[in-house]
């Protein structure tokens, strides 16, 4: 598809708001609509409409598949670690309350912390799965 | 007019159920492997649809707080949609889609091992595999 | 001019149906392409029938995921599949009859609901609802009451849930990851014995 003159120029024009608003719905989940699953899939439409216009080997050069795997493993771990980290702060496993002073303040860090943690998760596994089909495809019939 | 009205009343929850029976006969009668995996996801949408009608509380406003202070009395009489099928719903999506996922990379194994998607001509072929073992198996026992 | 209420109303009306009639093609086409576009329109207008119900985080996440990556991947299947369907060769009448003996059963049962939108029915007036709504503020401090119900009052689900979407990439993985590209050692001694032979 990277002959279609007007699907190019579109597509490098709107990547930057795709990423921006994912990033934005991530950062925003606590006062408007939104989160760690929509963020990670709104990023990962952005990578994917990339790999779908430029081809998935350039796509593959922006973020290689290990760093993918290695991203997908990083999130779960900031999740399950900021539990683990709350049971050695002297709470229970996942009571953000004792990470920071006061209770309230110590929710919306626990709360950002994991938001981070399932975006990064959600985003590397809808990569992962879309560029493994991708990337088999090409190997049968040399599509695209 | 009580079964008009009745239905009036309930109309989401109907129209639910009649997602949910479009999408068990495709499971049921489809043919092709893709095409009862899209049953499938039509069937699990129309789940969410009912949960999320029952969430609906008339002339309510989306769960997010208009305002922190609770002592405020403007706050004290907001009716709020019900968050926790909202919650329940958000985490069935993505479930749904790992699953729609990991049945498509299933499905591209079965056409390279059997060269077909098509229900009925894979039980054939193993239906066929089946007896040239027991064949076989004769032929070692005598 | 159009009030914004009535144009509501006729969203909710209007959205259900066109759902019905989206699903009653996706069951009588033969070409599998169509469906999956299919699919992908349905997810959409499912994530505007939410937002009519209230239920803004559920419509990004229908609409995201659904409707984008659902998509896509149902399409890259179609790639090694091709995109004929056959149809079934049995009698449908059988599996016809079951559907509607379950679906009428299912109808019944919802005689026993409360009307839709009711501020009294159990779901809306039980302790665990309005422990969320009023003290969610208190306890935790952020507006959105959807997150903080997710991340902090259910945040055992949520573990599980990425443990679920982490374990689907590993399946994923597994099952088409031998052989890809990346590999090109062994591609390059594939390509020689085929020279060879």
């Amino acid at each position: 598809m990277k002959d279609q003159l007007v699907l190019r120029i579109i597509t490098k024009m709107i990547l930057p708001f795709i990423l921006m608003f994912g990033f934005y719905v991530q950062l925003h989940g606590e006062y408007s609509p939104g989160g760690g699953f929509q963020a990670g899939v709104i990023v990962a439409t952005a990578f994917i409409l990339y790999a779908l216009i430029f081809g998935a080997k350039e796509a593959l050069q922006v973020i290689p598949l290990s760093v993918m795997k290695i991203l997908a493993s990083v999130g779960v771990l900031l999740y399950g670690g900021t539990g683990v980290v709350a049971l050695l702060m002297g709470g229970h496993f996942l009571e953000y309350s004792v990470l920071a002073g006061s209770q309230t303040s110590g929710q919306q860090l626990g709360i950002i912390i994991i938001e981070l943690g399932i975006g990064i998760t959600v985003c590397a596994v809808m990569l992962i799965i879309f560029f493994t089909f991708a990337l088999r495809g090409q190997q049968n019939d040399g599509y695209n | 007019m009580d079964i008009i009205s009745h239905i009036v009343d309930h109309y989401h929850a109907w129209m639910a159920i009649f997602l949910l029976s479009i999408g068990l006969y495709i499971m049921i009668v489809a043919g092709n492997l893709i095409k009862k995996l899209m049953g499938m996801s039509i069937f699990q949408t129309s789940v969410l649809l009912f949960y999320i009608s029952v969430s609906k509380v008339k002339g309510g406003m989306a769960p997010i707080l208009v305002s922190l202070e609770t002592q405020d009395p403007n706050t004290q009489s907001i009716l709020y949609t019900n968050p926790l099928p909202h919650v329940l719903m958000l985490t069935a999506i993505v479930v749904g889609v790992a699953t729609l996922a990991v049945g498509l990379a299933l499905i591209v194994r079965i056409k390279g091992a059997y060269g077909t998607v098509e229900e009925d001509i894979i039980i054939d072929i193993d239906n066929k595999e089946e007896e040239v073992n027991m064949e076989q198996s004769r032929k070692h026992v005598e | 001019m159009i009030d914004p209420a009535d144009l509501l109303n006729f969203a909710h009306i209007a959205l259900p149906f066109l759902l019905l009639s989206t699903a009653l093609v996706i069951v009588m086409t033969r070409n599998l392409l169509a469906a999956a576009i299919l699919l992908g329109i349905f997810s959409l207008l499912m994530a505007a029938l939410y937002l009519t119900l209230d239920a803004p985080d559920v419509a990004i996440t229908e609409a995201a995921v659904g409707a984008g990556v659902g998509t896509v991947l149902v399409l890259c299947t179609l790639i090694f599949v091709g995109t004929e369907d056959k149809g079934a060769s049995y009698n449908l009448l059988i599996p016809l009859v079951v559907i509607i003996i379950t679906g009428s059963a299912l109808l019944y049962a919802t005689v026993d609901m409360p009307s839709f939108g009711d501020p009294n029915s159990p779901a809306q007036s039980s302790e665990l609802t309005q422990h969320y709504i009023t003290k969610s503020a208190e306890e935790i401090g952020i507006p959105n009451i959807v997150t903080s119900v997710l991340a902090s009052y259910r945040g055992f689900d949520t573990l599980g849930e990425a443990a679920v979407v982490f374990m689907a990439a590993v399946g994923v993985l597994l099952l088409l990851g031998g052989n890809l590209k990346e590999d090109e050692e062994a591609q390059n001694v594939n390509e020689q014995k085929k020279d060879k032979s």
